[in-house]
């Protein structure tokens, strides 16, 4: 059977385009021709570049003909976040303040994406200026969730998850301070990779939070991203937090072996507040690593109540020094009626700038203030150092730290907003990776009784994604095919007289053993269903 | 609530982050702030004494470069994005009489 062009994954896809059995151009127009059809109820993105798009895709077509572009991203439509610089085309921050702003060149990031072929489609909708955790603060109309229109899609990078879930792209970039690529991933039942800081150039990516941010893909599957990530990596001159590394080649680490993987789960992850379908899938996941040989154990990683307000004192600080640029003058929006230079700074910037934006620029302002810079500042880096320090002493014992992504499953459109703290909580297994600078991958583990995706995240230490891609595709294989339709036909098995979700997971952990031999295991958790599972040591 | 935002802090802080906040706005500002600091008022629980505040994870350095320019001239693009030009100029309103 021919596998529909729209269906194939990014490396499948340009594999074919080589092969002549179709084109960039065939390619393209596939994804516009989607986007036509259903962006107008996703709202994946803020800006189409029909035209570009094609064009880029002609260009990119014969040079793939004349041999030049042989990578496994040319020929590739992707969706880029609009916090990331692209030269010519409008790139708003999902902000009223950037709502005219065409940048005069191009994000580092998406300048690689380009060499190698990829042909930008358009920019994604985001929160703004990538504050939020759902999408919702977007001065362009929320994104629905591909899953289930009446859901977020998750945030910051929602609109790039939602367009990698909806068949609106190929991949998609997203940035992550604090969770923003991977948590979407997770809630649009998408892979999504934040790597090491300084990895990834982030020269033109608009900052928020520069000591947390990072780039890194939203993809179809764990292969798409490693060839991602392989391609985005760059030392850059640009960047002054840029990190010459000789190890980018991610690709290589696709390899299905997690033989004496040393992997940790925190048992502080699986505390109160996580959803109880979330925690059996995430330790299903743990449990189907063990059986491959990983050597699953939980411990305490320990200060990770603290991870939260930690962040949202130095995120806030850095996002209130970084959005000063917005003053109406160079670019962005400018007030129409002012008194002189000052009122027109504060009337610009308060009319241009949402809620959720003045919130944390206000409480940035005040944690940097005389007076307030010890006690609130200076304290939150003190407690980051000593947040690394746990990461440092867990990776002494594990290569791997396993955990849920987000306490639960996308939340209803509308439910989140309306309490400040309650959505940052949301961020509680995300962010301490962004303190520490760490690799984090977000890929899914199945779905919960309503339908929605839920996310397994692999943590590294620095430098360590290569362990993380090698985990998360042997996941992956043992997992098997994951998307709306697969999803689908196993929540019709499962409705078939069962009910409970441990009893659902015997029978995929049964059907597996028919599939790959595993009678062991399976009745292991057969004998185990319905139960907590403490104390994952592999035997 | 343990952190009070007054007037006078909400003001100031109005002026250090060029934000005018309606009455509405300011006093939901206040009762935000508020509730995230008590909320930060955590961290104190944890002995920090003798940590190194750690801005960065790695040992990032200043990069310095040759004072050359290396960007072309992209003035009318550059200008294209003001709010208002004139003459190859960004206007601005006036600062002094």
């Amino acid at each position: 059977m021919r596998i529909a062009i729209t269906d194939r994954t990014a490396v499948e896809l340009s594999a074919a385009i080589r092969a002549g059995q179709t084109t960039a151009v065939e390619a393209a127009e596939a994804m516009l021709a989607r986007i036509e059809e259903q962006d107008k109820l996703y709202n994946c993105y803020v800006t189409v570049d029909g035209e570009g798009a094609l064009s880029q895709a002609r260009a990119v077509q014969e040079r793939i003909e004349a041999g030049e572009l042989t990578g496994p991203l040319a020929g590739v439509p992707v969706a880029i976040k609009d916090n990331l610089c692209t030269e010519g085309m409008l790139t708003t921050c999902s902000s009223k303040m950037l709502g005219n702003f065409v940048p005069t060149y191009t994000a580092e990031a998406v300048a690689n994406l380009r060499r190698a072929g990829a042909v930008v489609l358009g920019k994604t909708n985001m929160d703004e200026f990538a504050m939020g955790s759902t999408t919702e603060t977007s001065a362009y109309g929320v994104t629905r969730n591909p899953w289930n229109p009446d859901h977020v899609p998750g945030g910051s990078s929602g609109g790039s998850a939602a367009a990698v879930a909806a068949g609106e792209c190929y991949f998609a970039l997203g940035s992550d301070t604090g969770g923003s690529i991977r948590q979407p991933a997770a809630y649009c039942g998408t892979v999504g990779m934040k790597p090491t800081y300084g990895t990834v150039s982030r020269y033109g990516l608009v900052a928020y939070g520069s000591s947390l941010d990072q780039i890194g893909p939203l993809t179809k599957d764990v292969t798409d991203c490693a060839a991602v990530l392989e391609t985005i990596a760059s030392y850059d001159k640009k960047d002054s937090t840029s990190i010459q590394r000789q190890d980018t080649d991610f690709t290589s680490a696709l390899v299905e072996d997690v033989q004496g993987l040393r992997i940790g789960i925190p048992g502080d992850y699986l505390g109160e507040g996580l959803d109880t379908q979330v925690k059996a899938a995430v330790l299903q996941a743990a449990e189907d690593l063990a059986r491959r040989g990983a050597l699953v154990e939980r411990f305490d990683l320990s200060l990770v109540e603290y991870a939260i307000p930690a962040y949202y004192t130095i995120a806030a600080a850095e996002a209130s020094s970084n959005l000063e640029r917005f003053d109406g003058i160079k670019y962005g929006y400018r007030t129409k009626e002012y008194a002189g230079l000052h009122p027109m700074y504060k009337k610009s910037r308060s009319e241009g700038f949402g809620e959720e934006v003045k919130r944390r620029i206000m409480l940035g302002s005040f944690v940097l203030s005389s007076g307030y810079y010890d006690a609130y500042y200076l304290k939150a880096l003190r407690v980051k150092a000593l947040i690394k320090k746990a990461f440092d002493e867990a990776f002494a014992k594990y290569d791997v730290i396993l955990g849920p992504v987000a306490p639960t499953t996308a939340p209803k459109l509308g439910a989140s907003l309306t309490d400040p703290i309650r959505m940052y909580l949301g961020d509680i297994y995300t962010i301490a990776v962004n303190l520490a600078g760490l690799p984090g991958i977000s890929l899914p583990c199945g779905v919960d009784e309503s339908g929605l995706p839920i996310g397994l995240q692999l943590i590294g230490d620095c430098f360590q994604e290569k362990k993380l891609i090698r985990a998360a595709y042997t996941y992956e294989k043992i997992r098997g095919p994951f998307g709306k339709a697969t999803a689908a036909e196993g929540r019709t098995t499962k409705a078939e007289g069962r009910t409970t979700e441990a009893e659902s997971r015997t029978t995929e952990a049964v059907s597996r053993t028919a599939a790959g031999g595993w009678t062991e295991t399976g009745q292991r958790v057969l004998q185990e269903a319905g139960q907590e599972q403490e104390g994952h040591r592999h035997e | 609530m343990a952190n009070i935002i007054s007037d006078e802090t909400i003001e100031y802080v109005g002026i250090l982050a060029k934000l005018e906040l309606s009455d509405k706005e300011r006093e939901r500002a206040k009762s935000d702030m508020g509730r995230m600091l008590d909320y930060i008022d955590k961290l104190g629980e944890l002995d920090t004494t003798g940590v190194e505040p750690m801005s960065h994870v790695f040992p990032v350095q200043n990069v310095f470069r040759e004072d050359v320019v290396t960007n072309g001239d992209l003035r009318e693009q550059m200008l294209a994005n003001a709010p208002e030009e004139k003459d190859g100029m960004f206007v601005v309103p006036r600062t002094f009489e």
